[in-house]
């Protein structure tokens, strides 16, 4: 059996997670999960001012802080910080963590190789809209493979104590040590799939152990204390989902099915570049406190393509907000926002998008809010976007002056006038997987 | 007798582009086929009205007890485009909870 731990659900996670899941009990390996889709085009940006950076920057001294105990207790991590300059990330952290034995997985990154796949005839089309990528070439910011657990494991395989890739996916994070250590086969689907489904149980971290659980949520231990999950993990493919006893939070049928469906596409076909996995062959059984036993999974071949993660510049927006008290505070808040919209127009801007939400009656649940019809306060929140820059800024200059040309009574403007953001859009698109080679090097 | 859906099931939403998938669990195995029966691509698309503006797709876990059901075109064009609050549907499924079924 061995113990993997997740410590991290993205970038921006609870810093001190990682640091307890190695000081509060036994495990073999810690998983790191780093990268959202948009994260590897901001990633991008930073490499592009900087050819060091483009990696998540709270890798490096978060091992540095650990190198004592992974060394006293032969824990090994895989992480996907490396983002789009993980032979950066590895110099950074063998600075922080000298001694160590790191690798670098390589071969995700095709930024430079787009047109080279287009010059062969691959569209690349979205997997949603069906559209071409030629047609937004020009402004594509970087271009990933989602990569497997192979490289990964084969990076274990050579002794590394330190594995850092780019854009692997989240479960081969997880899937990985389960190779390393049980040498399963690359058409070992059952098992493969199994791995898999332990991944996305604990890639999103705490959000298994407690963390957004609907179910008796005002019980749950210790939620300053949360315990992130640990895979104990057997060869024949079953495993348990856990914490260490001595951490808050919870494990249970709930906590896990919560987790099992986050961010589900069809269950019977969830598609990773190293087999597909079945979620409706899942059996789960509650073995002990804090202790849920996982069995019977299934899965089939791995697909012949490989998915595309872009990321590309989709012009501009911004969002402002004002703040209107009782009485009548949703109605002045709608005047203020036809107001708003009626200058846009006497000012010639035209935008993709005009969108109004107000805040504390149907901002998160539209028609499906229940109705309150005179709510004590509400906050009016008008976005918009579009491709001109000059278009959105002049918009960030049209709430304010409503604290005194506007209905009464608006407050809540102390900000200022809201920051203009560029929009990075997502566009996904498969490739042949032959097309991705991935290799390895290790250091130290 | 009509009950509002959190007093049998409980759920958990999230993102994927403009699609928001919204898992569906019971909270004993025997409300199972009254989700199912109930918890319907037409009367989810109708509950949430203009937010989801395109098909809802229900898929079955008898396994775990629980539906995923897929929310297409929901997310005002999802992560970094959108410009909703709830721009990854993180309280959708917690919205679907007062959604008025039958159960038996």
């Amino acid at each position: 059996m061995i113990r993997i731990a997740n410590g991290q659900g993205f970038w921006g996670d609870w810093l001190e997670a990682p640091v307890r899941l190695v000081e509060d009990g036994p495990i073999d390996f810690l998983v790191l999960d780093y990268l959202a889709e948009v994260t590897m085009s901001i990633l991008q940006k930073q490499k592009q001012e900087n050819p060091n950076l483009g990696y998540a920057r709270d890798f490096p001294p978060l091992i540095g802080r650990l190198a004592p105990r992974l060394r006293e207790r032969g824990i090994k991590v895989i992480a996907n910080a490396g983002g789009v300059n993980p032979t950066a990330c590895a110099r950074a952290v063998m600075e922080a963590a000298p001694g160590l034995r790191v690798a670098v997985v390589q071969g995700d990154d095709v930024f430079s190789r787009i047109d080279e796949f287009l010059a062969k005839g691959y569209e690349m089309r979205d997997m949603d809209t069906g559209e071409p990528l030629a047609g937004i070439r020009a402004r594509i910011l970087s271009a990933n493979a989602y990569i497997g657990a192979f490289p990964l494991a084969a990076a274990l395989d050579c002794g590394a104590q330190v594995v850092i890739a780019g854009r692997s996916t989240d479960t081969a994070l997880t899937l990985a040590p389960m190779i390393h250590a049980f040498g399963w086969g690359a058409e070992d689907w059952n098992r493969l799939a199994a791995g898999t489904i332990a991944g996305h149980i604990i890639e999103c971290g705490a959000q298994c152990s407690g963390g957004n659980c609907q179910v008796d949520w005002q019980t749950i231990p210790r939620m300053a204390d949360i315990g992130y999950p640990i895979i104990e993990a057997e060869s024949d493919g079953s495993f348990t989902v856990t914490k260490h006893e001595r951490a808050g939070g919870r494990v249970n049928l709930d906590t896990v099915k919560e987790q099992l469906l986050y961010e589900l596409g069809d269950p019977r076909n969830y598609i990773t570049p190293d087999c597909v996995a079945h979620f409706t062959s899942i059996q789960l059984e509650n073995s002990g406190p804090d202790r849920v036993r996982v069995t019977g999974i299934r899965g089939g071949p791995r697909p012949p393509t490989l998915k595309l993660s872009i990321s590309y510049a989709n012009g501009w927006k911004s969002i402002g907000t004002l703040v209107y008290s009782w009485p009548q505070a949703l109605g002045k808040a709608r005047a203020a926002d036809q107001i708003v919209r009626r200058r846009l127009v006497e000012l010639g801007l035209g935008f993709e998008e005009i969108y109004t939400e107000y805040f504390g009656v149907n901002a998160c649940h539209g028609p499906a809010a229940p109705p309150n019809p005179d709510p004590p306060e509400v906050q009016l929140r008008i976005g918009v976007r579009g491709q001109d820059r000059k278009a959105v800024d002049r918009f960030t200059r049209e709430l304010i002056p409503l604290v005194l040309n506007g209905p009464p009574g608006a407050t809540g403007f102390g900000e200022g006038r809201p920051p203009v953001r560029e929009i990075v859009a997502y566009w996904s698109a498969l490739i042949p997987r032959e097309e991705i080679a991935t290799c390895h090097e290790v250091f130290g | 007798m009509k009950k509002p859906l959190g007093t049998i099931a409980h759920t958990r939403s999230g993102d994927k582009g403009d699609t928001c998938n919204i898992g569906v669990i019971a909270l004993k195995p025997e409300y199972y086929a009254t989700i199912v029966r109930e918890v319907t691509p037409e009367r989810v698309k109708a509950y949430f009205g203009e937010l989801v503006k395109g098909r809802v797709e229900q898929f079955e876990l008898p396994n775990l007890a629980a539906v995923n059901l897929l929310l297409h075109e929901s997310l005002g064009g999802g992560g970094t485009v959108s410009l909703r609050v709830d721009a990854q549907g993180k309280t959708y499924g917690a919205g679907l909870l007062g959604m008025e079924i039958d159960v038996d």
